[in-house]
Order: C-alpha cells, then structure tokens, then sequence
C-alpha cells in the first residue's frame, strides 16, 4: 500500500515539474502578449478557473519584473559609467584638494618624515631642558641667595650669618682655640673704651669678647647692650691695661647722607692690621629697599663688618655690615641713625661709665692719608671666642 | 575635457523630460554638472573619488526611477535634491564603515530626503539580492539567464554558444535556471 502512494506521489511530481517548464513558458508568452488571440483566451479561462495558476502568474510577473528593474539599473549603470569615463576625475579632485587643505595633503604624503623630525624636535628639547636644567641648578644658588637675603631681611640672626656677613672664621691652628671663633671689626664710640661692631658679629653665644688695636694690644672687653633689630651691638673694654684713648678725632653724622657721596672704610678683614677701602654710597636704601642700611659702592670683605663707614669730612654715616653676594660691590651700612637709637636705647645701670658720643671733628679738611693715620687708633679688631 | 558647451548646466524641466524619454545627452549633460558638487563633497568627508562615483551615480539611479515612476515632483533645485540624496548616502556609508564622526564638512544647502529614499532602499535591497542569487546560480545558469533576460539575445543565439542541440533544449535548460534563480532569489532574507 505505501509503495502505490510513494509512486502516484513520485509520478506526480515528475507531471508537475513537466508540467512546470510547459507552464513557465506559457506564462511568459502570455505575459509577453506572444499568445494568439484564441490561445489566450483559453489560457485566461484557465487561470480563471486555477488559483493556484493566478497565482503562479502573479508571482512570475513579479518576479520579471524584479529582472527587469535588475536589467535597468544594469543599463544604467554601464550608461554613467561610459559617461563617467569621459570625466578627468583627477583634474576635478587636483582642482578641489590643493587649496583647501594642503596641510593635510602635506600630513598625509609626509607624515612619516614629519614623525621622525618631530620626534628628533622633542628630543632636541629634551636635550637642551637637560642643559638648560643643569645651568638651572647652578642658578639656583642664586634663588637660594635670594631667599637668603630676603630670611636676612628678616633679622634673625643665624640667617644674617648665613648670607653674607663680614666677618671672618678665624682658622683653628694659627690661633689655638676652640672651633667657632669670629672676627670683625669695631671702633670706638667714646675715649674711655665704648666700642660699636655689629650684633652679628658677636652673636648671641660668646664665650668672650677681645678687641684689638692697630699696634696689636689685646684688650678684653665685654658685651654693654645688643640691638639685633639694628644689628647693632656696643662694648666696654674692660681691661686693666687699657688707657683711655685720645678724645676721638670723628663725629657721628646724624642726617642722612647723599647719594654719590664719597666713602671710605677701616676694617680687618685680613690679618691684624686695619685694611683701608673706598667707595660711594649707591643708595639710600640697604638691601631689598632695607631703610635701616645705605647700599655702598664699596669692595668689603669677609671681615669688614662693624667697621666704620666715613665720608670725606670724617663723619662716620654708618657700620660697614654685609654685602651682596650676587651683585658686585653691592655693600651695605647700617645707617649712624639707627646706631645712635640703639646708643639711647642702653640702659642707664648697665653703663658703667658714661657714654659721650664726641661732637669735635678733627679729621676734616685732612687729607686721606693724614685722617686715616688719626682713625686707624680707633678701629679695633674685634675677636670673639665662644 | 569634460567642458564642452552642450555640458551648461540642463534646466530641471529638461532634465525630467530626458529622462522620460531616454535621452542619452541629457543624461550625460546631467551627470557632468553635478558630478564636480558631490566629488567635493565625499573627498572632503574621508572619502575617495570612487566612493564619489558610486554614490552619485546611486543618486543619479535614484533620481533616475524616481522620475521613470512618476511619482517625482520638483519641490527643490534638482541640485539640492541630488546633493541632499548624495549627503544621506555618504553619512549611511561613513557611518557603515564606522568613519563617521557625528561631523560633516557641508558644501551646498541640503533638504531632508528621508521619505525620498524609502523605495529607492527598497530597489536596492532587491537588486543585491537579484546579484547575489545570480552569483549563486552559478554557470551556465548565470550566463544563460543574464543573457536571455539582460541583454535580450535570442534562444537561438544562446543556442549555438552553449552548444545546445536545439532550442527546446535551451528552453527547458533555462527554465530550469529560472526555476532555480527564483528559488534563491526568494530564499535570501
């Protein structure tokens, strides 16, 4: 039984794909309007009559239709395309790429070589950051100066002897004493043996005090007051040896001095004997617009600090105290103005004689050489051990 | 080369009236006064000068049926049109390949052509499927086929190149690829 069903189904099958080819052919002649008058009026009926016919003819008009669209777009396209052809594309795109963007041109034909020569720029930065750095670190001593100077400003006393203060450290072995030992330079304020050098000099941890003349006598001499603020500091010699001296041959000036004023100084900054210097006073005003000081023209040495800062009458207008370390021949002088506030700030008990400032100038109208030679008695070396 | 004087550009109404009736110089004319707008435009948005051809003369194609259609109404300039076409296919494209970046270098004023585009999507979904299930078919059925329905050569013709004894041979022969092509045809999603 199933065998007859597969066979009338399997011959079936064959009809139908005969019948399909036969089919086919007689729906394109009919959709082709190829069919003789009586052919397609049978062939209409049939449809008619078949819906699985109508069907099968809508789904083939359909379809060649579909080949048709296919087969127009096809002609179309070779139809532009020979149209196309005829166009110099190239010329239009020279014609619209060269102005518009031939950076980008450039970046697009050249970037290779642009990379590498980037590349070569950036190390070439590189580099001279690397040396322009190391010139950088050397420079920044400088900034390190600066702050140095600007703490100085301050007025506190380690700083002041951190930056640049005149004095010296006396080297251990030529004198046989404890490591720490300073050196400046004082003169006197009054003949029986009041002496004026700056605060920095001494400090404020000393174990003791010696002042030396230009004839090499030591005398021993201790602390009267300090004035840090002024960096100002006064001393009484006070040793048994000690004669008072000569009334003193210069005045303290009290107004202030004039720019371009010629000046000169007494100090020690290098062995035992007074070293004379000169200059003129640059400014009114002391380091970083510091109004307490003048800014001298004038070449002071480690060594220098507390002495005295004349001018060419012989009236000291100041204490030689620092320089710059930056800017050459950039000194700086306490003003007398402020020496003379600290010398009425001294506390009556604490003076053991008095304290006449001299008011007799005897060095004016003498030449250098002859002011120099009456000075020289009153600038002391001060020497301070701790 | 391309500047010939008959190339001036061809007023809208003669464009329509070309294309309806076939004009081959129309056409031609056409095709090289928009051709330089539509280079500008894809060179400068990341695109070649082949991806110009092929978008404006998909745009051309467009235009092209939608005119054969009659349903094309001259509401623009034809050159916006086209170009508003050729914008919406290059954006597509860019954003196929993944290029687009939400940015384009504009050249010409633009319409929204989006209800424009429907059938013409439509078409073109139809004819990569007609061109892949004809890839598919392979040969003869390819050949045989493209001839008989594309280029219009006679059974006999077609025939004698495959070597057929005769032309019922032919015929059933390309019945049968037909059979096959419209099986594959609408087999593809």
């Amino acid at each position: 039984m199933p065998a007859t069903v597969e066979e009338i189904v399997f011959s079936a099958e064959i009809k139908r794909r005969m019948d399909n080819n036969q089919l086919t052919e007689a729906i394109e002649r009919y959709l082709n309007d190829e069919m003789s008058g009586e052919e397609r009026a049978s062939f209409e009926q049939y449809r008619k009559a078949n819906a699985d016919i109508d069907s099968r003819i809508t789904e083939h008009q359909h379809f060649a239709g579909l080949l048709k669209q296919y087969r127009e777009r096809i002609e179309l396209e070779e139809r532009l395309n020979a149209i196309h052809n005829e166009i110099d594309v190239h010329a239009l795109v020279e014609e619209m790429t060269v102005h518009p963007s031939w950076i980008v041109q450039l970046w697009r034909n050249h970037h290779s070589k642009i990379s590498v020569a980037a590349s070569v720029a950036i190390f070439a930065v590189l580099t001279t950051m690397f040396f322009a750095g190391y010139f950088n670190n050397r420079n920044q001593e400088h900034y390190t100066e600066l702050r140095r100077q600007i703490e100085n400003v301050k007025r506190t006393t380690e700083q002041r002897i951190n930056q640049s203060q005149l004095q010296t450290v006396v080297p251990q072995p030529r004198r046989h004493l404890n490591p720490g030992n300073y050196r400046g330079t004082g003169f006197a304020l009054s003949a029986n043996g009041y002496i004026v050098t700056n605060y920095h000099v001494i400090g404020d941890r000393f174990d003791s005090l010696y002042v030396q003349n230009a004839a090499g006598e030591s005398f021993y001499a201790k602390l009267v007051y300090s004035e840090p603020q002024y960096d100002v500091a006064i001393l009484k010699i006070d040793d048994e040896s000690f004669k008072n001296l000569p009334s003193l041959p210069y005045t303290f000036k009290k107004g202030r001095s004039d720019l371009g004023e010629n000046v000169y100084t007494l100090g020690y900054p290098e062995g035992d004997s007074p070293v004379f210097d000169k200059g003129y006073l640059s400014s009114v005003n002391g380091y970083e617009g510091d109004s307490v000081e003048y800014r001298v023209n004038i070449s002071a040495n480690p060594g220098n600090s507390g002495g005295p800062l004349l001018n060419s009458n012989g009236n000291i207008i100041g204490i030689v105290s620092g320089k710059q370390t930056l800017a050459v021949g950039a000194s700086y002088a306490i003003k007398t103005k402020y020496l003379l506030k600290a010398i009425q700030n001294v506390p009556l008990d604490s003076l053991s004689d008095k304290l006449n400032l001299s008011n007799k100038n005897m060095l004016t109208g003498l030449s250098r050489v002859q002011q120099i030679k009456k000075m020289q008695n009153y600038v002391f070396q001060v020497k301070v051990y701790n | 080369m391309s500047k010939q004087t008959n190339t001036a550009a061809p007023t809208d109404s003669e464009v329509i009236l070309g294309i309806l009736n076939n004009s081959e110089t129309v056409l031609k004319r056409l095709y090289i006064v928009y051709f330089p707008m539509v280079l500008q435009l894809v060179i400068n948005n990341s695109g070649t000068q082949d991806d110009a051809k092929d978008i404006y003369q998909e745009a051309i194609i467009v235009l092209y049926n939608k005119v054969k259609s009659g349903e094309f109404e001259l509401s623009s300039k034809l050159k916006t049109f086209i170009y508003s076409v050729c914008r919406r296919l290059w954006l597509k494209k860019l954003a196929h390949m993944n290029r687009y970046g939400g940015d384009i270098h504009d050249f010409q004023e633009h319409l929204p052509v989006e209800e424009n585009m429907d059938l013409h999507t439509d078409r073109d979904i139809q004819f990569s499927k007609m061109e892949s299930s004809l890839q598919l078919l392979g040969e003869p059925c390819k050949t045989i086929i493209e001839d008989f329905y594309i280029y219009d050569r006679s059974m006999q013709e077609i025939c004698e190149k495959f070597g057929y004894t005769n032309a019922d041979n032919a015929k059933t022969q390309k019945y049968k690829c037909l059979q096959r092509l419209k099986k594959l045809f609408f087999q593809q999603k």
